[in-house]
């Protein structure tokens, strides 16, 4: 076991990930390593200096939080405006969809009549 | 400009914000917006490395919070589930930007900004190893930034990470392994390594 095949995995158990997966042979390689072990060490400080980063906030220059919730409002109203005219679409179809049908039980009820005059008239 | 934390919300009230939001309320979410600003600016700009970037990507993000709401389950926190939307923001953002301006920028590249470095205000807040932190950071092609910010200082799982970036968990791996090395050997080098710390 080298030191070379032992770095891919040091980033990983510093974040005690992975440790499970040690090899007997890494493992026995990791106790005698100084250098190897110290590369972790310095990999767990890494981390934690990164996680400290968790608590620090930017702040972005001012007026853009209004910005957002300006384009948060229009995409709002855009929203409200396509829902709406969403249901007029619906309207529209369920009326020419109604229209039609009455169009058509018309055209049935006239041509049933014709039909019992012509039945009339020869009788 | 930098400042050291941001209010904390208590998750009782965020998880009330967030009812209300889903229920049609748009002043809770408004209030949502505005607790959770600082943080979503603060994650985009880590990812994109650029303040207009930043702005982009954060309105992208509450645009698309604001619509997908609905299916927001609530297993996990509000604000795990805006940095992935953020995250994801991001990824989309920087993939347009390198094909946009490829030509300006090299691919994996950025030009590192000096807006956390040369603010005195937060040089005065941060101590030496956080500047040279944020320095190193820029300087990490976005790809391996992006996975190492999610990952170290966001602490989300490496499958989120994956989904959000469009990347195999195996792949986020690698590139946070290739991260950390690169930054470990800039701030953190062994001997031997000093003189190769500089060259990433």
């Amino acid at each position: 076991m080298r030191c070379e095949d032992l770095t891919e995995l040091a980033s990983a158990m510093a974040d005690e990930e992975q440790t499970e997966l040690l090899t007997l042979q890494a493992q026995e390689h990791l106790e005698t390593c100084l250098r190897c072990q110290a590369e972790i060490a310095q990999y767990r400080k890494l981390i934690k200096a990164l996680r400290v980063l968790r608590a620090e906030v930017l702040v972005p220059a001012p007026g853009f939080l209004n910005d957002v919730l300006t384009s948060l409002e229009e995409a709002g109203e855009r929203g409200g405006l396509r829902l709406l005219l969403g249901g007029r679409k619906a309207a529209y179809a369920g009326g020419l969809a109604m229209a039609t049908a009455a169009g058509a039980a018309g055209v049935i009820v006239l041509v049933g009549r014709s039909r019992q005059r012509r039945i009339g008239l020869a009788g | 400009m930098v400042c050291a934390g941001s209010n904390p919300v208590m998750p009782e009230a965020m998880a009330d914000l967030v009812a209300a939001a889903r229920g049609g309320d748009k002043s809770a979410f408004d209030e949502l917006v505005r607790v959770t600003f600082p943080d979503t600016y603060t994650l985009a700009y880590r990812l994109v490395g650029h303040e207009e970037d930043a702005r982009d990507v954060v309105q992208e993000a509450y645009l698309r919070a604001y619509r997908g709401l609905g299916n927001f389950r609530g297993d996990a926190q509000f604000t795990t589930w805006l940095y992935r939307i953020t995250a994801n923001c991001a990824s989309t953002h920087l993939g347009k930007r390198r094909r946009h301006r490829h030509e300006e920028m090299p691919d994996d590249d950025l030009v590192p900004d000096t807006h956390f470095v040369g603010d005195p205000a937060a040089q005065s807040d941060a101590t030496a190893l956080r500047a040279e932190l944020h320095t190193a950071l820029q300087a990490l092609p976005p790809k391996l930034r992006a996975v190492v910010v999610l990952r170290d200082v966001y602490d989300l799982p490496h499958e989120a990470i994956a989904e959000e970036l469009g990347i195999s968990e195996s792949a986020a791996k690698v590139r946070l392994h290739r991260a950390r090395r690169q930054l470990r050997e800039r701030l953190f080098p062994l001997p031997g390594e000093e003189g190769a710390s500089h060259a990433v």
